[in-house]
Order: C-alpha cells, then sequence, then structure tokens
C-alpha cells in the first residue's frame, strides 16, 4: 500500500483515540461527518473557492537566491503559507473544520492556541460564518504572542487564558478538552495540528495536504525535476505533513521534520520530541513524547510558542519509525539567526517556527551540495514575533542593529 | 472474585449501595493522603478511588487539579501510590481502586504496574482516559491477575458501547452522570438516571454513578436507582480546607445517604 493512503486511527503502533468515553460519540460524529464530506463534490467546491478568493491559494513559490548563497549552493525553494489571509498555513485546516462544523449543526467552536495563528485563524473563520467562538491560550503564550490575542478578540473570539501546568499550548489543550466534554452537544473542537485522537490527525492531514500538492507541481514546472529534500517545522506536525504528504511515495525525495531544539539537544529545555522522547499516551494519542520515568509530561521549552509542545502528530512517529522522514533538533539561537538572514537577504520576514525550517534548510543545503534543490515550508509570517525579535536582537530601544 | 462487587452487593442487598470515596495520593501531603483514606475508611465508605496525579488530567475539575498539581509539585512518584495502597489496606479493610490516567501505566509497564499493584494490596483500576478499544493490553493483564476493571460510560455512549463497557468491566461500571469533568453541581443531571436504566437493559450487574455528587441528599436520589454513588471534589475540598478531621466529618455525613449511618 501507498504510503500515501494511510487514513488512520493508527499509523503502524502510533494514533488511535485515549480519551475519556464521554468524547467518542462526538469523535465519531466528526469522523463520518469528514468521511462524506471529503467526498463530496459540493463541500469540495465550496471549500476551494474559499481557499482561492478568501485564502488566495494557491501559495506561491519564491526562489531564494541570496539566502541560498549561505546554504552551500544548494537552490532554495520557499512555498509561500506566510501569504495566506491570517498569515500562516493555520488557515488551510480552519476553513474545512469550520465548513464541517456548519455541516452537523453545531453553533459554537473551541481552539487551543499556541503561537496565536490557529487561534487566530479560527477566530476569522467563526467571524466568517457567524458562529460562537472561544480559544484557549497558555497565559504564558498570551504573553509572548500578544498581539495575536488583540487580533481575536477584534475579530470577536473570547480569549481565555489558561493557568495550569505549564501554562502553555498542552494546557490550552487540556482546557479545550474539557469545554468539548462538557459542552459538545451545540461545540465543535477545531484542533489545530495533526496530533490528538482520531480522527484530527487525518483529518487536519487531509486538509493541509494541498500545501506539498501544490508545491510538486510549481517545483516540478520551475526546475523540471523533483527536489531533493523537503524541510518543514514541526510542532504538532500540520504544515510538515502538509508539504510530506504529496512527496511520500516519492522514494528519491529526502523529508526532513526540524524541532526546536530550544536551549540544546543535551539540555533540559527543548520541544524536541521524536528525536529525545519516547513512545506513550498524550491528549488522546499514542505518539513520542516528552515524558519522565513516571509517564508524567515534561515541559517543553522553546523560544517558538507554536513549536512549544511536548507531542507530535502520531503519524510522524510512524514516519520516524520506519524510516521516511527525518527528525532534526534546530536551536532557538539557530532559527533566530536564519530569521534575520531571511530578513536581510530576501526581505521576507519569517515566523519564528519556520525559522527553524530555514535553518535546516541551510544544514541540508549544505550537505547535498552544488544544485541540491531544497523546499522549504515557510509557515507563516514574523509579523506576530516582532516584540520577541525586537528584544532578542536588541532593536527597540538601541535601534542599532536596524541598518 | 472481584472485593468491590462483593461490598456492593453487600450493600444493595442490606437497601441501599455504596459510597465510592476518591482522595489523590499525596495530597496535601503523603502522610496525610494515606490518613484521610482510611479516614473516610472508617466514616462510611466503602470502596476507595484512590487517584494518581498526573501532569494533564483532562478528566479533572479545578478542585481536583489543584489538589493532583500540588502533589506533583511536592514530588509525587508513582511509587508513592502503590505504598500508599499497602498503607491504607495493611489499616482498614475497604477495597482500595486507582484512579488513574493511561500514560502513567503505559510508561511503567501495564504487566508490572499490574504485578505491583496486587503486591499492594490493590483491587483494580479506574481507567478515565482508556476505552475498551484500545484496551486489549490492560485486559490481558487483569485477566491474568484478576485485577478489576472499571471503565466509563457516559449518556452519550451508543447501546452497543455501553454494552461492551459492561463486558469488560469487574467490579463496577463507572457511569458518568453528566456530560463534563469532575466537580461539585448542584443537579446531579437527569442524563444520570437514564444513563442506569440503559446500563441495566445493556445487563450490567453493578454501575455507581460519579460526577458532580456533594451532599447526602445526592447520595441518597442516586442509590434510588444506582448501585454506587462516587464522591471526589466534595472531600478533596475538605481535605484541603479542614484537614483529615474535617474529610472525615463530610464522609461520615455523605454516608448518612446510604441510611446506614447518622
Ligand atoms: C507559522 C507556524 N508554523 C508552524 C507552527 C507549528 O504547528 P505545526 O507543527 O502544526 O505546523 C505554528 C503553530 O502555531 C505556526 O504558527
Amino acid at each position: 500500500m501507498a504510503l500515501r493512503d494511510e487514513t488512520g486511527p493508527y499509523f503502524g503502533e502510533f494514533g488511535g483515540r485515549y480519551v475519556p468515553e464521554s468524547l467518542v460519540e462526538a469523535l465519531d460524529e466528526l469522523s463520518e461527518a469528514w468521511e462524506l464530506a471529503k467526498l463530496d463534490p459540493a463541500f469540495r467546491a465550496e471549500l476551494d473557492a474559499l481557499l482561492k478568493d478568501y485564502v488566495g491559494r494557491p501559495s506561491v513559490v519564491t526562489e531564494a537566491q541570496r539566502f541560498a548563497r549561505h546554504a552551500g549552493g544548494a537552490r532554495i525553494l520557499l512555498k509561500r503559507e506566510d501569504l495566506n489571509h491570517t498569515g500562516s498555513h493555520k488557515i488551510n485546516n480552519v476553513l474545512g473544520q469550520a465548513l464541517l462544523t456548519k455541516r452537523i449543526g453545531k453553533t459554537r467552536v473551541i481552539a487551543e492556541t499556541g503561537a496565536g495563528q490557529h487561534g487566530v485563524a479560527t477566530a476569522t473563520a467563526a467571524a466568517l460564518f457567524g458562529l460562537d467562538c472561544v480559544i484557549y491560550m497558555g497565559e504564558v503564550d498570551t504573553e509572548r504572542q500578544a498581539l495575536n490575542v488583540a487580533r481575536m478578540r477584534l475579530l470577536g473570539a473570547e480569549v481565555i487564558p489558561v493557568t495550569t501546568g505549564s501554562r502553555t499550548l498542552k494546557d490550552a489543550i487540556n482546557d479545550a478538552m474539557r469545554d468539548w466534554v462538557t459542552n459538545v452537544e451545540d461545540t465543535n473542537y477545531i484542533f489545530g495540528t495533526v496530533a490528538g485522537p482520531h480522527p484530527f490527525p487525518a483529518m487536519v492531514r487531509d486538509l493541509q495536504k494541498i500545501i506539498g500538492e501544490e508545491a510538486r507541481e510549481q517545483v516540478l514546472a520551475l526546475t523540471g525535476r523533483l527536489p531533493d529534500a523537503v524541510a518543514a517545522c514541526v510542532g504538532g506536525g500540520s504544515n510538515a505533513m502538509g508539504i510530506f504528504h504529496a512527496f511520500l511515495d516519492d522514494t528519491a525525495v529526502g523529508l526532513y521534520g526540524f524541532e526546536a531544539a530550544g536551549e540544546g539537544m543535551d539540555t533540559l529545555r527543548h520541544a524536541a520530541t521524536i528525536s529525545r522522547g519516547r513512545p506513550g499516551v498524550l491528549h488522546g494519542a499514542r505518539t513520542f513524547l516528552l515524558q519522565d520515568e513516571d509517564g508524567q509530561t515534561v515541559e517543553s521549552h522553546s523560544i517558538s510558542a507554536g513549536l512549544d509542545y511536548p507531542g507530535v502528530g502520531p503519524e510522524h512517529s510512524w514516519l520516524a519509525s520506519i524510516g521516511r522522514a527525518t527528525y532534526r533538533g534546530v536551536t532557538d539561537a539557530a532559527a533566530m539567526d536564519a530569521l534575520r538572514l531571511l530578513s536581510r537577504t530576501e526581505g521576507i520576514i519569517p515566523a519564528i517556527e519556520s525559522s527553524h525550517a530555514l535553518a535546516g534548510a541551510l544544514e541540508l543545503g549544505r550537505e547535498l551540495g552544488q544544485d541540491a534543490v531544497v523546499l522549504v515550508n515557510l509557515s507563516g509570517r514574523g509579523d506576530k514575533d516582532m516584540e520577541t525579535a525586537g528584544r532578542y536582537f536588541d532593536l527597540i530601544d538601541a535601534g542599532a542593529e536596524q541598518s | 472474585m472481584s472485593a468491590v462487587a462483593d461490598v456492593i452487593r453487600t450493600r444493595v442487598d442490606a437497601g441501599s449501595g455504596a459510597l465510592v470515596g476518591y482522595l489523590p495520593v499525596g495530597f496535601p501531603t503523603f502522610d496525610e493522603s494515606v490518613d484521610a483514606a482510611v479516614a473516610i475508611a472508617q466514616s462510611g465508605v466503602d470502596v476507595i478511588e484512590l487517584g494518581l496525579p498526573y501532569s494533564d488530567p483532562v478528566m479533572d475539575g479545578p478542585v481536583i487539579q489543584a489538589a493532583t498539581q500540588q502533589a506533583l509539585a511536592r514530588g509525587f512518584r508513582l511509587s508513592h501510590g502503590f505504598e500508599a495502597v499497602r498503607r491504607i489496606t495493611e489499616q482498614v479493610s475497604v477495597p482500595v481502586l486507582l484512579m488513574t490516567y493511561w500514560n502513567p501505566v503505559l510508561s511503567y509497564g501495564v504487566e508490572r504496574f499490574a504485578d505491583d499493584l496486587v503486591d499492594a494490596g490493590g483491587a483494580g483500576l479506574i481507567t478515565p482516559d482508556l476505552i475498551p478499544d484500545e484496551a486489549e493490553e490492560w485486559l490481558a493483564a487483569s485477566e491474568r491477575t484478576g485485577l478489576d476493571r472499571v471503565f466509563l460510560a457516559a449518556p452519550s455512549s451508543s447501546d452497543a458501547r455501553l454494552v461492551r463497557a459492561v463486558e469488560v468491566s469487574r467490579g463496577f461500571v463507572y457511569a458518568v452522570s453528566t456530560m463534563g469533568i469532575t466537580g461539585a453541581r448542584s443537579d446531579v443531571d437527569s442524563a444520570a438516571r437514564g444513563l442506569v436504566a440503559r446500563l441495566r437493559d445493556a445487563g450490567v450487574e453493578h454501575t455507581c454513578v460519579g460526577l458532580g455528587i456533594s451532599t447526602a441528599q445526592q447520595v441518597r436520589e442516586v442509590l434510588d436507582y444506582a448501585d454506587g454513588a462516587i464522591v471526589g471534589s466534595a472531600l478533596v475540598s475538605a481535605l484541603s480546607n479542614g484537614g483529615v478531621d474535617a474529610v472525615a466529618s463530610v464522609a461520615a455525613d455523605l454516608a448518612t445517604g446510604t441510611g446506614r449511618r447518622g
């Protein structure tokens, strides 16, 4: 069977549904609705129209020639998800799930968010479709992504800062699940990444795979061949699965996921789930996760809120276990250097999350050498990160760096 | 074969039903959590549901979350769970079920966990985030060791799923009274009565109702149609606010709802 044909609930020994019984009915309902919707031409047409006229798809591919000079002479092609409406790949998934919400007749949506991009996308779709919207966001993240909190509120969503546990993405997911268990009758949970219980990993992947499908054609048209490597950052893993999927059965194409190595892979402060974790159960799926000896989830650390997650989607765990994709770490410092480099060489300010993929692409280019083609998923733009970047590079008060 | 089922049967035969009391290990301290469990057993609780603190407790409301988070911050380890079971069962004869999310068990090793629980004198497990569909390993380990396995049934569960929960559970089936998480509620949902009736149609022998029960009056109402009433947050609040004496007195009051003590 082709690797592209996997539909869940299991990806090898990963995936499944480790959830309270109270959620099973809602998950079954979503699974069935999704199976029907994805085969329904009317649903597909409505989603395609939104992706074209509202999001601005297809997103372009930009060759980064000046940036590529730092990558050992390889050609670097950027898939520009940063140009989508709302500024990241997250909107692709949200519009599909929001349409599905209408289809199953629910009137309220909830979501978790880390960087705020998924929350902004969900709040946007809720505004567009007239749905009530509540976003759970770890208190730490509401501080480091304050701009996105303001955006969500302006769009009419209620943002609830989560104060339990590590006060980041994983705890926001816990609270969103608690809300869902309580309000499942009228509420749909729009999950933001390819993690969680079935059907989320497969459904979110199905909604994001358009990234790779477009990019595969675009790279063929531009270079006359397939890329040697595809690079993406991995938080929960949705932008990575989205760009990997079209290439899964192209065995000559190397697939590379870059996890946040934070302050270093050998410190305790990172979010390198596949590289440093071991299999277990978190947020409804069996997958790799950062955990201690007792199976307690260990807090992750990354300068990037969107990658600061101790779990990862089960399909990535499977791709890692069968050796089809390779996962590596990129430190905060390497990511921030790549962020500044792309800004200065190409005039594109990337999200800190996406900067992990860019740093990884520099590394891959040097390894693969002259004329290699590296396709990078530029999953989002850096507007939301200006405060972090301003502080990191000391741009705001001193101004000296702003030449 | 199940001590839990025996206790429940005895209480039902006597004309009422069982009181199941939840407390987490390690809150407010390890010793006090053991003393509190012993005290509620001596005050009329028939079955103890001992919670293992976990980093991501998606079924728990604010009161239990706060308690288990504090236990974790003070250094709770899984080994303390087995030790607590041992210390409680040495002092009182009530059966002790562990309530645990699945990852700690998986991480420890399902077979090894089962063996160590048997050694400590535990009766079995209540598994809030393990559904029968994913429970193959645990079914095998509990079959081998004879431990009880309590699965949950929800008002939203289909008839087929209720039948499955009844088939695989041993000890009792945990009927979730309302759609939601743990925490005291002023009304125990009428959904509970309907769910218990559907579980009876599915052939259940014993089912206990939990989530939201906090008063003797609610215990009495639930025992009108169910075989047991499960109380958690109300006990944890009492322990948190007034220590071991307070939790014992709240347990004694709740036990009046079973019609046995006053
Ligand atoms: C721009 C961007 N890229 C990547 C991510 C990480 O998510 P995922 O791994 O699901 O793509 C986020 C999450 O917030 C994001 O905002």
